[in-house]
């Protein structure tokens, strides 16, 4: 596979996959528990978006098509979105946002972090302002996981129960197709191997202090990177788009 | 946002240091259920636009104020105190940030 091409899908993946988390973190934009956490998720949103910015600008480069960050986040459909499916799930309550924001970062921390060393210069740069920010997100999470997981008898239902349902979507964090592997030949992108080790260590130990359980590794379900979704992320995007579609290149 | 639940966080006062050598200096206040939360809330309500360098947080019942009954007794009798000023001085040439 050529090495542009999967660039260009690796910086979509990155880009999709913060993209729409920092979307979802948005919706709580205003209904949040507390001030205190509204802001915090917010803030949160807008480190990703950051990123996200990021990825799409380097992706509309390395594509050399002329298609800018708002193109691609805005015109692309459903099928054309290649974010893992954990991210688009929808908020739940808070336990599930905490817990969908945990396992994500439990992954981008150590990923960020490997990704410093890419031989992309631009990756590893963007790598060097984003691990700042996902260090914080870790903790953030982290300390929610154990508050909501060795908090109250209901608290505790809840962060299981929000586990036990996300966890299927913790699989296709670790995948590799072609798009990877040609990308890791050109050591672009980090091994994955030490990547899991990091994850699990992180998981094991907060959930431990959170005395909750790590779920078995059962059905894990797949396909975002190819552009399957779950049935979601349609929804989100018919909201996220809304206006570039009834008003193309709208702008204010 | 009452106070008269007990479930309600306390309410802990903020104080953010915005560069090295300065002072800490009170923002303001919010809830939070103990020291470490109210350190990472006063981050994420506080600093948002890079004014912190360091954190303070002090539960807001352990700061005690003076009764505005005592202003009088407290602060006039320093108002006819001119000699406690150090004004009867000549700044030496060169002396700065006095």
């Amino acid at each position: 596979m050529d090495v542009n091409k999967a660039l260009f899908q690796f910086c979509l993946r990155r880009g999709d996959d913060t993209h729409v988390l920092s979307h979802r973190l948005g919706e709580w934009c205003g209904h949040g528990p507390v001030l205190e956490e509204d802001m915090a998720l917010t803030n949160r949103a807008l480190d990703l978006l950051g990123q996200a910015r990021n990825y799409l600008q380097y992706a509309g480069q390395v594509e050399g098509k002329g298609r800018s960050e708002d193109d691609l986040a805005y015109l692309r459909n459903e099928r054309g979105y290649v974010n893992c499916k954990l991210v688009e799930q929808p908020n739940g309550d808070y336990a599930h946002t905490i817990v969908k924001c945990f396992l994500f970062d439990a992954w981008h921390l150590p990923f960020l972090k490997a990704q410093l060393d890419s031989k992309d210069e631009q990756l590893a740069a963007i790598a060097g302002k984003a691990v700042k920010e996902a260090t914080y997100h870790l903790r953030h999470s982290s300390e929610w996981m154990v508050r909501f997981g060795d908090g109250t008898e209901e608290s505790h239902q809840r962060a299981q129960q929000a586990l036990h349902d996300l966890w299927t979507f913790t699989g296709e964090l670790f995948e590799t197709d072609e798009v990877y592997t040609t990308l890791r030949q050109a050591g672009i992108v980090p091994d994955l191997g030490p990547i899991k080790e990091a994850f699990d260590r992180t998981v094991n130990e907060v959930l431990a202090e959170a005395t909750l359980k790590r779920p078995e590794d059962e059905f894990m379900a797949t396909g975002g990177r190819k552009g399957q979704h779950t049935e979601h992320l349609g929804h989100m995007l018919g909201e996220m788009q809304f206006l570039q579609r009834a008003h193309p290149g709208a702008q204010w | 946002m009452s106070n008269d639940n007990e479930k309600d966080w306390p309410l802990w006062e903020v104080f953010i240091q915005s560069k090295r050598g300065l002072d800490h200096k009170h923002v303001g206040s919010l809830h939070a259920a103990d020291a470490g939360m109210a350190i990472e809330n006063a981050r994420d309500v506080y600093t948002r636009r890079g004014e912190g360098n360091s954190i303070w947080v002090v539960k807001a019942e352990h700061v005690h104020a003076s009764n505005p009954d005592d202003a009088e007794s407290f602060y006039d009798p320093a108002d006819d105190k001119v000699y406690r000023h150090p004004t009867f001085y000549t700044m030496p040439e060169g002396a700065k940030y006095i």
